[in-house]
């Protein structure tokens, strides 16, 4: 088989490869076999062709396939051996190596394994196929394929059949993988089963069918069909990468894989099972190296599932629902999953699953439900599920139900059985298998249970010099500790960071500062750990773990700890925990980390080691708790970085297979941030003790045990939410996952201590470790002890400047320079500004500060031949800044230079003032589209030069963000469709955005409002953010941004700020040389951004491969701002900041200060070029070969830093920029008809009425509708329905996104995720077909997040709608039938209805608006923003009108029925009001009453 | 965290001055001490910036932020600590130093009102009861010499001391501290604040000779020879001359110092009224417009003149800060009001003294002035006379306050064999040491007269270089460079 995947080179690795997709299943519920089940599920594969991909070539498909179950009689008819009866013989694809001779070998080995194992060889099939069609790269990497049938015998020589032959199967075929891929002749096997078998490849949906004509052939049957459409970040996927799997296609991606593959290699020890034959040893690794999450999970599943659990069983094992934090779960089944907890982590991340064994099928979703899933089932035993409803045309009136998977929830049918089979059903047979309540009971304890120890008071002597030793600083506490222990929540900060990454510091660092956080952006969404917190768990069990494949109640001997982080007592505990002689089992023992440090880094080194072998012995010896303590250091005696010491024995003990024998707990003395707590547990540690960070808070502030307290959650708190950002729910499946980047490290000391983790740049080894070390430890055992009188710590300067700190790119001198000769116009004064930065860059400021220009390879030119200034500023932009986060004055002076230049300004996630929207000197030009979507109407998006997705942001990259109540002030409120006071909270994610495909949706979406306008998407640099990039150019973006880790203005955690992305270097290089490797490089424009200061900077970035830049923290320099990074307090003293009138009059930035900043910084982009024989910039682009590196870096640490990986220019004879469009495809909207129908309307107003069909592949439908009518009648749109269009079918995604006042969309049908996304004022309505059979209101209607961000409008539905209905409303109407979990999610606006049951978690965050809730079961409704309350009798009034509106629009026969019942049916709604709407509505009716000033009265109730 | 809205709830506001008829009568200092609950709210003004200019605008660097928020929850010890980390001498900085850190303050710009940082700070030292010793806990056996006990080689005193090192200071006159003993008066800083700090560097193992005017009582290559480095930190007393006015040699036409020296001399005796040069009754006037004019002239109140004119050669400076000129964070040309303004007197701006006009018997009667315009040509100043405008004032005791040309410590830098440069400073490398080895040079003898905060900079930079030069392990802090200067339009 041809090896299809670049080689890893530059930055690009192949590793970082993300997939998403669409996935489907046909069945007959009662096992009946036919062809036309096969050929459903054909159709509705291509049916989600839109969730699938295709690269450079239009003729690639990333993937597709289907599991069919084995078609016997087709297969007979085919080959010319006999067979045994069915189920008697496995059989398969098999994908080969091209080449004769290879494929021979590897024919050989597997004869070999199938003697081995004790099958027989039936014969071979050569497999019919036909390439015609395939794209240029799916036909290099096509492997031979063909097919082969094996039995085996038992015993007494019969055949086996069943379980047990798949199990010989696997074993065959496990062996054979790992040998012919060791032997370079790889075999793969799509499926090797006696039930099932897998047809796929590198293939489009629609290629599928005709490369295989097997599936065409009317002989092939099957009752199931499962199927599968792959959306891969890069063109470069494989054969064997395709789905479906085994057993499963996978919708999504496990996050924690790194962890989970971990963990599953340290099992293998202890793995064994009767039902598996042999020693397991041969078979391994179960998890095979370079295999893909969905692939792995496969593997771990059919392990699970051989060693004798059924198929669901071992599915809610490694996707268990989120039963921590629920109150209302049956006690067995809770105790079901807090068995398996002990038993495995799961495997987390958004995932919907599809599997099936060939008898039953099935689908789950994840505990946090971020994929899409519908189910019908007709009248004649068919059932369809898919990640979209319409999939397959079937007749209305024979669809008896319709539904959809939920959160944590499994869909399962069985051919056998003959039904469906419901969740609670299946929950419940597994629930009461074994008495696991029983078993819990006896083995687990808990941490309060155990018996007190003494608490020890350190003097502050002591706890000062151990301060010095873990090189604490002045500034860590009064900044962080501090705060964290009277706060119990983690500081925020503003600005950005400007000071150097570790390995160019000159200051020793921790070890924990080389790891960046990595975090979710675009292939899967960060999560919501605040308002979703019920899905979350900081719980972990620690202690001994059994085997896997055999549970019993000793599986469960653990102690129970509720959080990560534990203080001083609480270690005490456990390490004494068999003093007494009676627990055993967990026999603790604390392991010194201290090296003797005149030895150097050999000693350090030696002593690693020798704590390794140590551990090995304690474990022999039955030691089942270590506790790594860096504990008493000498002045000869320096303590190991905890982190190296946890991730060094926590890695060889996994190497070693022993690591699940043990639990790692880390007394640590130099872990004291959110950060240092995070890479402990990412890199192996169950729990961390910080006791110098506890004695610290003694020393300083008191012995407090409430301090403590406030200080464990701070932390605990803040791990959640870096988590959160990686999209992971649990610290079980968070510990060992290894979810960082390492930078500045050298690759040998990862590949010893950290291995599987990602160091792209070299960097520091263990003797600049020791170094580090040494130099703190001279610190707290000085040899001059005047250094320290009156200075006992090092004062910092990490957040703020300080003299004797850390280096900032912006100090005193640089602001003041930077303004002064902004202000006073004067070219030489800017040049010692920026030569002043470029030199603070050169010392270890910017990683860009490493290179040189190389002005020698090419002649330069003339000054005056280089394009005019005018023509560069074109190229600039100012960084996304809301209005509301700064003020009008800080806002319309940004934009109105960048108008003046002819650049762009952008608006931010505040929306824009119409006021501003037409004004072209005042207009912002890039309007942002951020998750919490304030004021996004369609008027907003049409009057876009460039509409700009915001991922992620630089400051706090898998972050939402927050404006304080005090900062909504009246003006601010009315763009963002708000209310004055309340406080307004952009989610983590996107609610729209879970998933590559979902990103394209968006882009279709917001493409179809303004055909005109550039959608960007703004990413922050990590590692892989290459690979995202290439999928956001496949998902059409115009333009990609790649932002730095180190810009952002906004406020944001500390952690964040500092620990999160990579430096914009790096990632602007891996995207470049990424999408040059997938030959899209010519299709998109790559901007860049975060902390550009100087022309300087920009030729790097121009060379590194971008087109565009963008700039923030300077020109808000120049307009003012002082870096006092107080931004989130509101009480910035320069008027920036601020909303406060009187702050705001202390502005003095004008807009000719920031056309002179952009001037001057093209003249010097000039110079360069001029100087690199250019003659525009658009010449540079991508010259990366123009950089080089300093030649002799004088730095103790940047030494071992190798940046050639950044310069490297892939090989092709691509474009190195963008030279042509993105092909949108928007003329095959059916929009297009639409607007040629409704041409009246838009002439001039005449009323039409229009009526057709629609398909889920009409997506967006109505967008590009309203975009005309909001383009020319402007935000107020038409009279009502003036277009009124009737549709019958099922609506595809984004049904009726940003539909305008005056279109109205009346649906029969049904309609899929998205409907009325942004609604504008349009009316909507989705009512089933009136041959629908079904109760509507106990059917799904519509799918997921229905109303994300609407503004206005009206939405009817008549059915049960999906997760998250109504999500940042913030005006709509809407009345539903049944929603979701998180009903209501953030909304700030609009009046919500709902005739039917609600999901949990309804009303989070909502801030604004009201919910009137039919029979309401209050103990699913969030209250930490709402009350509950009885309908008043003027709402009564509204909700009545709605309901009857309700009734006319759909027929609802609910809505009939409360009408008859009106008014006693009135007095079964509760009304969900939000507390501070409610108190800010008040506020303005009381000032109205009484005549006074409303703004203040609501601003004075606001800051109440 | 300190209190993000104290900027907008409070207003600046320093203690009152003792009333002016109060304090004419006495030479005590005319700041009482604040209110602790004043100075705590003072210090809530403070926003804790995240790039502190004040922090810059301090040669010291002073932790001024840090500092601010100490004060502001009550944490005196800690703020001592905090202020002793950069600074040797708050209680003369706080008194002495006209706060270039204010004039850096955020809450500056824009004409606003900044933090009274120099309030706070002398504030923390007065709430330290007693200085407590920091003796070295080890000898290094390496002697240094200390040549001038002005706050730079006090400061290099003591940094070196706490090093181990035996430090002996050596001062010409007869009491210690240099211009702050007897060149400052006692309204601005009271003596007994010198006498404490020196009882801690006593304590410390400085020892102190006074009385033995190195060059001149003792050779200064003897010195060098007796010691393994040497300090110069002989300041810049060298008093700027006007020869060529005519009647520059009438009675009554005095350097300003002369005059200050004297009074205080008179007042640290208990006698003020035994001044030398005194003030009593007569029509003083007083020529220059910096910090020693301004002592002159609440030094002559307090003796009693007749009137008290002070003259400035260029014109009236504006009000508030110049942002054309004057760019915020740099050190503003303003009018400058010190308590001693206050007191009486007027001042002439753009006026130039073309005589002394002589009354007859060899002394002064009145002077003759002209009024000028200064303007900069090629870096040159160059003042022409506005014709017509010549006019007389009478003048008893003229007092020349117009600056300083450099050292005056002529003999010793003789003997060391180092030549002073053509502003009469003695120039360094960048480790501080002269062109004579092993003899290294802080303070105003270096800088030329400046503040005191760079004198203290200074000694403490030139002790860190002193230490490496003489083997010591570990380093010292060296806040700024021998080329350091303040932020300014380039």
């Amino acid at each position: 088989m041809a090896e299809s995947y670049p080689q890893r080179q530059g930055l690009y690795d192949p590793s970082n490869e993300h997939d998403a997709c669409g996935v489907a299943f046909v069945a007959d519920v009662a096992g009946r076999r036919s062809h036309d089940v096969v050929r459903r599920g054909l159709d509705a594969l291509c049916r989600l062709d839109h969730r699938g991909a295709r690269g450079a070539e239009p003729n690639t498909g990333d993937g597709a396939g289907i599991v069919l179950q084995i078609p016997d009689e087709f297969l007979r008819a085919v080959v010319d051996f006999e067979l045994p009866p069915v189920g008697r013989y496995a059989t398969g694809l098999v994908f080969l190596p091209t080449n004769g001779a290879d494929e021979a070998r590897a024919t050989t080995v597997l004869e070999k394994y199938a003697i081995a194992e004790g099958a027989r060889l039936l014969g071979w099939r050569d497999v019919p196929v036909d390439p015609s069609g395939l794209g240029a790269s799916a036909l290099r990497a096509r492997p031979r394929i063909r097919q082969v049938f094996l039995a085996a015998y038992d015993d007494t020589g019969e055949d086996l059949g069943g379980l047990d032959l798949e199990r010989v199967a696997f074993c065959v075929r496990k062996q054979v993988e790992r040998e012919t891929r060791e032997r370079g002749v790889p075999a793969y096997f799509p499926s090797l089963s006696c039930r099932t078998i897998c047809y796929k490849g590198m293939l489009t949906p629609d290629q599928l069918v005709s490369f295989f004509p097997d599936l065409s052939d009317p002989r092939l049957d099957s009752a199931i069909a499962l199927v599968h459409s792959r959306f891969s970040t890069n063109t470069f996927p494989s054969w064997p990468l395709a789905h479906p799997y085994r057993y499963l296609a996978h919708n999504g991606e496990i996050n924690t894989i790194r962890g989970n593959r971990n963990w599953m290699a340290a099992r293998e020890a202890l793995i064994e099972s009767e039902l598996i034959p042999g020693d397991l040893q041969r078979l391994y690794p179960i998890c095979t190296q370079d295999g893909s999450d969905s692939a792995n999970f496969d593997e771990v599943l059919e392990l699970l599932h051989l060693a004798g659990r059924s198929l669901p069983h071992a599915v809610l094992m490694m996707i268990p629902e989120a039963w921590e934090n629920d109150p209302a779960m049956d006690a067995d089944r809770r105790a079901f999953y807090r068995f398996h907890a002990c038993l495995m982590e799961p495997w987390d991340g958004p995932a919907s699953v599809a599997f099936t064994d060939g008898t039953v099928v099935g689908a789950v979703l994840d505990r946090n439900g971020l994929r899409p899933g519908r189910w019908w089932q007709t009248d004649d035993g068919l059932v369809v599920l898919a990640s979209e409803a319409g999939v397959l045309d079937i007749d209305p009136g024979r669809v008896v139900a319709k539904g959809r998977l939920a959160p944590g929830r499994m869909f399962l049918v069985d051919t056998v059985a003959g039904r469906i089979v419901g969740d609670d059903e299946i929950k419940a047979e597994l629930a009461a298998q074994h008495p696991y309540d029983d078993w819990l009971h006896a083995g687990m304890m808990s941490l309060t249970t155990l018996p007190e120890r003494e608490h020890v008071v350190y003097t502050h002597d002591s706890v000062l010099r151990r301060q010095q030793t873990f090189g604490y600083t002045e500034e860590e506490l009064k900044i962080l500790i501090g705060p964290m222990a009277t706060g119990g929540a983690e500081p925020v900060g503003s600005m950005g960071t400007d000071t150097p990454i570790s390995p160019l510091s000159m200051r020793p660092r921790l070890l924990y500062d080389y790891f960046h956080q990595l975090f979710a952006q675009v292939t899967n969404p960060p999560l919501d750990a605040i308002r979703e917190e019920l899905v979350t768990s900081l719980g972990i069990t620690i202690g001994p773990e059994g085997n896997l494949l055999a549970p019993g109640p000793a599986s469960c001997r653990q102690i129970v700890l509720p959080f990560p982080v534990i203080d001083n007592d609480e270690l005490a505990k456990i390490l004494h925990i068999d003093d007494d002689g009676d627990k055993p089992g967990f026999k603790a023992v604390r392991v010194s980390g201290l090296y003797p440090l005149r030895d150097g880094a050999a000693g350090l080194k030696r002593r690693i080691t020798e704590i390794c072998r140590h551990v090995s012995e304690a474990i022999e010896d039955g030691v089942r708790i270590l506790v790594l303590s860096d504990r008493d250091s000498t002045v000869d005696l320096a303590p190991v970085p905890s982190l190296l010491l946890t991730a060094a024995v926590h890695q060889h003990l996994v190497r070693e297979k022993t690591r699940t024998q043990v639990a790692l707990v880390v007394e640590s003395g130099d872990c004291r941030e959110v950060h240092h707590v995070a890479v402990l547990l990412g890199y192996g540690a169950a729990a961390v003790n910080p006791y110098l960070a506890f004695e610290s808070i003694e020393d300083m502030l008191g012995v407090d045990a409430s301090l403590v307290r406030r200080y464990v959650k701070a932390l605990g708190k803040g791990v959640l939410k870096i988590m959160s950002k990686m999209g992971i729910s649990t610290v079980s499946s968070y510990c060992g996952a290894q979810v960082f980047e390492a930078i500045g490290l050298d690759s040998r000391l990862v590949d010893r201590y950290f291995a599987g983790t990602t160091s792209r740049i070299g960097g520091i080894g263990l003797a600049e470790i020791h170094a580090e070390v040494m130099a703190r430890h001279a610190r707290a055992y000085p040899a001059n002890a005047a250094e320290l009188v009156h200075r006992r710590l090092d004062p910092g300067g990490e957040y703020q400047w300080r003299r004797e700190g850390e280096l900032h790119l912006f100090n005193p001198e640089t602001v003041f320079l930077l303004q002064h000769a902004t202000r006073s116009r004067q070219s030489s004064v800017f040049a010692k500004y920026t030569s002043t930065v470029d030199e603070l860059t050169e010392r270890g400021g910017s990683l860009r500060g490493l290179f040189t220009l190389r002005t020698a390879d090419r002649a330069p030119v003339p000054l005056e031949e280089v394009e005019a200034a005018s023509e560069i500023v074109k190229r600039f932009s100012t960084g996304a800044m809301s209005y509301g986060s700064i003020s009008a004055e800080a806002h319309e002076t940004l934009a109105i230079a960048m108008n003046r230049l002819g650049g762009r300004s952008n608006t931010g996630e505040g929306g824009e003032d119409p006021d501003r929207l037409y004004d072209p000197a005042r207009r912002s030009a890039v309007k942002q589209v951020a998750s919490g979507r304030f004021g996004v109407t369609a008027e907003y998006l049409v009057n876009a030069d460039d509409i700009q997705i915001k991922m992620a942001q630089g400051a706090k990259p898998g972050e939402g963000g927050q404006l304080p109540g005090n900062k909504v002030w009246p003006w601010i409120a009315r763009v963002r469709h708000a209310t004055p006071g309340v406080g307004l909270i952009s989610p983590p994610p996107h609610h729209d955005i879970y998933s590559i495909e979902d990103l394209a949706q968006l882009i279709y979406d917001l493409k179809n409002v303004n055909p005109q306008a550039r959608v960007h998407v703004k990413l922050v640099a990590e590692v892989g953010v290459g690979t995202v990039a290439a999928g956001v150019a496949k998902a059409k973006a115009d333009v990609i941004l790649i932002s730095g880790h180190d810009g952002g203005t906004g406020a944001s955690p500390l952690n964040s700020l500092k620990h999160a992305g990579a430096p914009w270097e790096l990632g602007l290089a891996e995207t470049q040389q990424t999408l040059l490797l997938n030959g899209l490089r010519d299709r998109v424009t790559v901007q860049v951004d975060g902390q550009l200061k100087t022309g300087r900077d920009v030729i790097v970035a121009a060379l590194l491969g971008a087109e565009e830049f963008g700039f923030a923290t300077a020109p808000l320099i120049v307009a003012g701002c002082v870096m006092m990074r107080v931004c989130h307090l509101d009480t910035c003293p320069v008027g920036i900041a601020t909303q406060n009138p009187v702050l705001r009059q202390r502005f003095t930035g004008k807009p000719e200060f920031v056309e002179n900043f952009f001037l001057f910084l093209a003249e010097e982009v000039r110079g360069y070029l001029a100087a690199l024989g250019f003659r525009s910039l658009d010449e540079a682009i991508g010259h990366a070969e123009l950089l080089d590196v300093r030649p002799a870096l004088d730095h103790w640490k940047a030494r071992g830093l190798d940046l050639t990986p950044l310069l490297h220019v892939p090989s092709t004879d691509g474009a190195r920029r963008r030279l042509r469009e993105q092909d949108h495809r928007l003329h095959l909207a059916l929009d297009t008809a639409l607007i040629e129908a409704a041409a009246p309307a838009l002439a001039d107003g005449t009323p039409v009425m229009i009526l057709t069909e629609v398909r889920n592949e009409h997506r967006a439908l109505g967008a590009m509708l309203g975009g005309q009518v909001t383009r020319r009648f402007g935000g107020k749109g038409l009279p009502d329905d003036t277009i009124d269009i009737t549709l019958r079918g099922s609506g595809g995604q984004s049904f009726g996104a940003f539909v305008p006042s005056g279109v109205t969309l009346r649906l029969y049908g049904d309609a899929n995720d998205y409907v009325g996304k942004g609604l504008s004022g349009g009316r909507l309505i989705v009512r089933p077909d009136e041959a629908a059979p079904f109760a509507a209101e106990e059917n799904i209607i519509a799918g997921n997040t229905i109303l994300y961000g609407a503004t206005s409008g009206e939405l009817f539905c008549r059915g049960r709608v999906g997760e998250r209905f109504g999500v940042r409303n913030s005006g709509a109407v809407a009345v539903v039938e049944g929603v979701g979990d998180h009903g209501c999610e953030y909304m700030t606006g609009g009046t919500v209805v709902v005739l039917g049951p609600t999901g949990r978690n309804f009303a989070a965050g909502m801030s604004g608006g009201v919910a009137f809730v039919w029979h309401l079961d209050p103990t699913l409704v969030n209250l930490e923003l709402v009350d509950l309350e009885g309908v008043g009798p003027s709402d009564r009034v509204a909700l009545r009108d709605l309901i009857e509106r309700h009734f006319l629009e759909t027929g609802s026969p609910v809505a009939a029925g409360l009408l008859r019942r009106w008014p006693a049916a009135a007095t079964e709604f509760t009304a969900v009001v939000p507390r501070d709407y409610k108190r800010a509505l008040a506020a303005i009716r009381a000032a109205e009453a009484s005549g006074s000033d409303v703004d203040m009265a609501v601003m004075v109730a606001a800051n109440a | 965290m300190p209190d993000p809205k104290g900027f907008l709830e409070h207003e600046r506001r320093v203690v009152e001055r003792r009333p002016v008829p109060v304090r004419l009568l006495d030479y005590r200092e005319v700041y009482p001490p604040a209110p602790e609950a004043l100075v705590r709210q003072q210090a809530s003004r403070c926003m804790d910036c995240g790039v502190p200019f004040c922090h810059e605008g301090c040669p010291l660097g002073n932790r001024i932020p840090d500092w601010n928020d100490l004060v502001r929850t009550g944490a005196w010890p800690a703020a001592i600590e905090a202020l002793h980390a950069t600074n040797n001498f708050p209680e003369f900085t706080g008194r002495l130093c006209p706060a270039p850190c204010e004039a850096a303050c955020v809450l500056s710009i824009a004409g606003g009102e900044p933090v009274t940082i120099k309030q706070v700070e002398v504030e923390i030292i007065n709430r330290v009861p007693s200085l407590v010793p920091r003796p070295a806990p080890s000898r290094s056996g390496r002697t240094v010499a200390v040549v001038g006990s002005g706050p730079a080689g006090l400061a290099a005193a003591q940094q070196l001391a706490r090093a181990g090192h035996q430090v002996t200071v050596y001062e010409r006159d007869d009491a210690l501290g240099g211009l702050l003993r007897y060149g400052i008066p006692d309204f601005k800083l009271e003596k007994h604040h010198i006498d404490r700090r020196l009882a801690q560097l006593s304590a410390e193992g400085v020892a102190f000779v006074t009385g033995v005017h190195i060059g001149v009582d003792r050779s200064a290559a003897d010195l060098r020879t007796a010691h393994d480095a040497v300090v110069l930190a002989c300041g810049a007393l060298a008093g700027r001359d006007t020869p060529n006015t005519p009647g520059r040699g009438l009675g009554g036409v005095h350097f300003a110092m002369d005059h200050l020296v004297g009074a205080n001399r008179a007042v640290a005796l208990g006698a003020p009224d035994t001044a030398p040069i005194h003030a009593a009754g007569k029509h003083v006037v007083i020529i220059g417009g910096g910090d020693t004019a301004a002592d002159c002239l609440g030094v002559a109140h307090r003796q009693g003149a007749a009137s008290v004119t002070q003259l400035d050669r260029y014109p009236l400076p504006p009000p508030a800060r110049n942002e054309d000129s004057d760019p915020w964070p740099t050190w503003p040309w303003i009018l400058r009001n010190y308590p001693a303004h206050e007191e009486g007197g007027t001042r002439e701006f753009a006026v130039a003294v073309q005589s002394f006009v002589d009354s007859g018997t060899g002394h002064v009667s009145a002077v003759r002035l002209v009024d000028v315009t200064v303007v900069r040509q090629d870096d040159e100043r160059v003042v022409s006379v506005v014709p017509g405008t010549e006019r007389e004032i009478p003048a008893d005791l003229v007092l020349l306050a117009i600056g300083f040309d450099g050292t005056d410590a002529v003999p010793a830098l003789r003997q060391l064999g180092v030549v002073a440069n053509r502003h009469g400073t003695v120039d360094c490398g960048p480790d501080w040491q002269t062109s004579a080895d092993g003899v290294f040079v802080a303070g105003d003898m270096h800088r030329g007269a400046s503040l005191i905060v760079w004198a203290i900079a200074e000694g403490r930079a030139a002790a860190a270089s002193v230490h490496a030069y003489l083997g010591g392990s570990g380093s010292l802090p060296a806040p700024v460079t021998p080329k350091a200067v303040p932020l300014a339009v380039p």
